[in-house]
């Protein structure tokens, strides 16, 4: 009975184990099956390379939503990086005890605010911002990235930090008993040896940034064209699908499912970056 | 001349006093070595003459230390006493970067750039520490792939090629090997032909091997400091004797 | 302090590089700080005056925009999300940690795919809810489509955070129990989760902070009815995703910065807790 019950409970933890592994099987099995055969449909390579998206017309081109993407998440990435890492580099090394215990805590408020709140504040405060200072109407990739770069922040400062912290504190030590100031030691010593774990921290902030839906939809303009210009809106491939989903129907409903099938598959390479980088930390 | 004078030096972490009214005159080109049990402040007094220890929290100090007649509490930058005070350190601290890298760091720090002028650095300093041979043909491997004793020397090297005055060691044996050790203390006693060499041991035979001077250390005071056949054949303190005869500690 | 400024200054007279580094330091945490202080500052100035009781009346309508049946939504699909998914995640981390030998095939593999789930954006997520349970399970826009859309996405996060809580329970407790001639199921419900409680609490309570900040996955999964439900098969939009249609709606623009407040309190709360208890966990 005892034995019994031990086998069985046993065998339960395993089945929970195994869901998220089913879990995987079922994503891929159900976007793959409802998006790849749209694809075949319109022509992998028309709908991959494609540069026009007119559903009334059965023309599916995704191009201008993938290089919306990209620019928009390289924007980020430009702006975000840096201003990450640095913040990350003050937090670990020249940030007094009791200034870390509030910024700290702001961090992870930050990360833990909602999407439609940072896509809301973009709205109301940064595209009048950007419409004001640099002209244009203010849905632009400009103000899509600055804000997705605000969004990264917390990831690439959390990841950072701890990275840094983690860096043997003799490799800080040696530097400075070489007659190196703070600075130097910092940055010249112990970044160069947080590198990797950076690094994937960076990728990860990628991956957020490409995957952002709500935030950008409220920013980008979301126009279905090849993006034209920093200052003129653009269509993200997150946004093609939460802005069409709701009344898209056949080819045009896969179409939409093949969107996401491109999304994941990029996701997945990311995924797949960050455990290259991860390992080689170690 | 004195390399360092050290006077009426207390130490404080926090409330805890680790150096009591310390009193000290360190020659140069000379081997001095300082013993005592664990905690009783030698490591602090070692970290005290490059200021290592301002990395401490809560670390305070009163009284004086004079290099070359220059108190290096006093508006001495602590970038310049570092680089006239090179420092060896317990366990080996290579960078994860080349042993090219590793040697050149110091000397790009404090302005030297020319790729002849850092090679011939390189060389010299890895020469001095006698590792050159073991590594001239390695020069661009990341440094983390030598031996422990090798790391050791490579960081000896280091600290030689921003050409110090005083090398300051922390037990630079105790995470290696008898042979590796046995090539340090030899090391040791050739670079006292060039610099001033204070030395932090645990190990008494290594004291009587190599220094010329030892200093006994007992609860944050400095119970003797003398010749260090004298310290160690005749020792004027009681505790002294105790502690070198093995008595405690 | 001026003196002391001065005095610092002084020290950087010969490393600019050095001074420069500094700067670009704290300018960059200055701007961090910055977007925070513009962020938060901007949602409550504009946001507080706009609560109102009314706001948390029961019925919605097209002049009263209450964010009551919203609240209800979001505490139902929370619940629903956490019953499916802490069980499994429980679980599976108990699997992982107790159960699993060194160099499990298995263990990879479940280990990878959690990471890989725990990166797929949430728009992925609501696309596969609307596929999987909306459509071929045939249960609509509902509560359950969107909790089970959620569980999936909370699930790597409960793992994780269990498994980290699991493995820092000392074996000395495991190793006491068995001695004792208690079974690993004994040994395992008896000593070792309970206390592994605070760690499991925190990761619980930061998945209830991404509950409640989704909407990418919800809105064609749970819908964006808006009013009570009658039941687990009834559609509802959450707290976030209310504010997403009346921030894209643009009529009730003072309602949607009080939303936006009181989903920021919802989530300085959900953070303070979680840290609270991850607090805990160190101490003991």
């Amino acid at each position: 009975m005892q034995k019994l019950r031990e086998k069985l409970m046993q065998g339960v933890f395993l089945f929970s184990a195994c869901v998220s592994i089913l879990a995987i099987i079922l994503i891929c099995v159900f976007l793959f099956a409802n998006g790849v055969p749209a694809m075949a449909e319109i022509g992998f390579f028309k709908f991959l390379l494609g540069r026009e998206w007119r559903p009334a017309n059965d023309v599916y081109g995704i191009l201008p939503m993938v290089l919306g993407s990209v620019y928009v998440t390289a924007g980020a990435i430009v702006l975000g990086v840096p201003v990450g890492i640095l913040s990350a580099v003050f937090l670990a090394r020249f940030c007094p005890k009791w200034l870390h215990k509030i910024l700290r805590p702001m961090v992870e408020l930050l990360a833990g605010i909602p999407s439609v709140i940072y896509g809301f504040f973009g709205l109301v405060v940064l595209l009048p911002f950007v419409r004001q200072t640099f002209g244009g109407n203010g849905s632009s990739i400009l103000t899509a990235s600055v804000l997705l770069a605000i969004m990264i922040l917390p990831t690439i400062i959390t990841v950072s930090e701890s990275v840094i912290r983690a860096v043997p504190e003799s490799y800080y030590e040696g530097a400075l008993a070489l007659g190196t100031t703070h600075e130097r030691s910092v940055f010249f010593v112990v970044l160069p040896a947080a590198k990797p774990g950076i690094l994937a921290g960076v990728v990860l902030g990628i991956g957020r940034a490409i995957g952002e839906t709500m935030a950008v939809i409220m920013v980008a303009g979301n126009q279905a064209r090849m993006p034209a210009g920093l200052l003129k809106g653009v269509r993200t491939l997150t946004a093609n699908i939460v802005l069409e989903m709701g009344y898209a129907a056949d080819l045009h409903r896969e179409a939409l499912i093949a969107t996401g099938v491109v999304l994941f598959v990029f996701i997945l390479f990311i995924n797949l970056l960050v455990s290259v980088l991860r390992r080689r930390e170690k | 001349m004195d390399k360092f004078t050290i006077q009426d030096l207390d130490l404080f972490y926090g409330d805890f006093q680790a150096l009591k009214k310390i009193q000290m005159k360190i020659q140069p080109k000379e081997i001095t070595a300082f013993i005592g049990p664990s905690g009783c402040g030698k490591s602090t007094l070692l970290k005290t003459l490059n200021r290592m220890n301002d990395l401490v929290e809560g670390c305070r100090t009163e009284g004086t230390v004079l290099l070359d007649d220059e108190n290096i509490f006093g508006t001495m930058d602590v970038n310049l006493l570092r680089k006239r005070v090179g420092m060896v350190f317990q366990k080996p601290n290579p960078f994860p970067m080349s042993i090219y890298d590793n040697i050149a760091y110091g000397p790009r720090t404090h302005g030297v750039h020319g790729r002849a002028q850092l090679d011939e650095i390189v060389e010299q300093s890895l020469r001095s520490a006698a590792i050159w041979d073991e590594t001239k043909d390695r020069l661009k491997k990341s440094a983390l792939g030598l031996s422990g004793g090798q790391q050791q020397r490579l960081c000896i090297a280091r600290a030689l090629a921003i050409k110090p005055d005083v090398l300051l060691m922390d037990e630079p044996t105790s995470a290696l090997d008898p042979i590796s050790t046995l090539k340090i203390e030899e090391l040791a006693l050739e670079l006292k032909q060039d610099y001033t060499i204070v030395m932090v041991t645990h190990n008494m035979q290594q004291a009587t091997r190599i220094s010329d001077k030892t200093a006994f250390f007992l609860l944050g005071e400095m119970v003797e400091f003398g010749d260090t056949e004298q310290v160690f054949s005749m020792p004027e303190d009681k505790r002294t004797e105790d502690y070198i005869t093995g008595r405690f500690g | 302090m001026k003196k002391s400024l001065f005095k610092s200054l002084r020290a950087y007279r010969h490393q600019p590089l050095s001074l420069f580094l500094k700067l670009l330091v704290w300018l960059s945490i200055a701007l961090t700080v910055g977007a925070f202080v513009l962020l938060v500052g901007y949602v409550l100035v504009m946001g507080v005056p706009h609560l109102s009781l009314d706001f948390f009346s029961l019925t919605y309508t097209s002049d009263n925009v209450s964010l009551f049946p919203a609240l209800v939504n979001t505490l139902s699909i929370t619940a629903l999300a956490l019953v499916i998914a802490v069980p499994l995640g429980i679980f599976a981390a108990i699997y992982l940690v107790e159960y699993a030998k060194r160099g499990n095939k298995l263990v990879a593999l479940v280990r990878t795919t959690a990471e890989t789930l725990s990166g797929i954006p949430s728009i992925v997520y609501g696309l596969f809810g609307l596929l999987f349970f909306v459509t071929t399970l045939g249960w609509g826009y509902s509560l359950l489509a969107g909790a089970f859309t959620l569980a999936i996405m909370i699930l790597p996060l409960i793992m994780r955070t269990t498994e980290e809580a699991l493995k820092a329970v000392p074996d000395s407790f495991r190793e006491g129990s068995f001695g004792l001639g208690a079974g690993k199921l004994r040994t395992i419900f008896r000593i070792v989760l309970p206390s592994a409680v605070p760690g499991i609490l925190a990761g619980v309570i930061l998945a209830v902070g991404r509950i409640v900040g989704e909407t990418a996955a919800l809105i064609y999964t749970a819908g964006t009815v808006a009013a009570i439900p009658d039941g687990i098969f009834s559609s509802g939009r959450t707290l976030s995703v209310h504010m997403y249609t009346l921030a894209n709606e643009g009529l009730h623009v003072g309602k949607a910065y009080a939303t936006a407040v009181v989903l920021i309190i919802m989530v300085v709360g959900i953070n303070a807790l979680s840290g609270f208890l991850a607090k805990k966990i160190t101490k003991t």
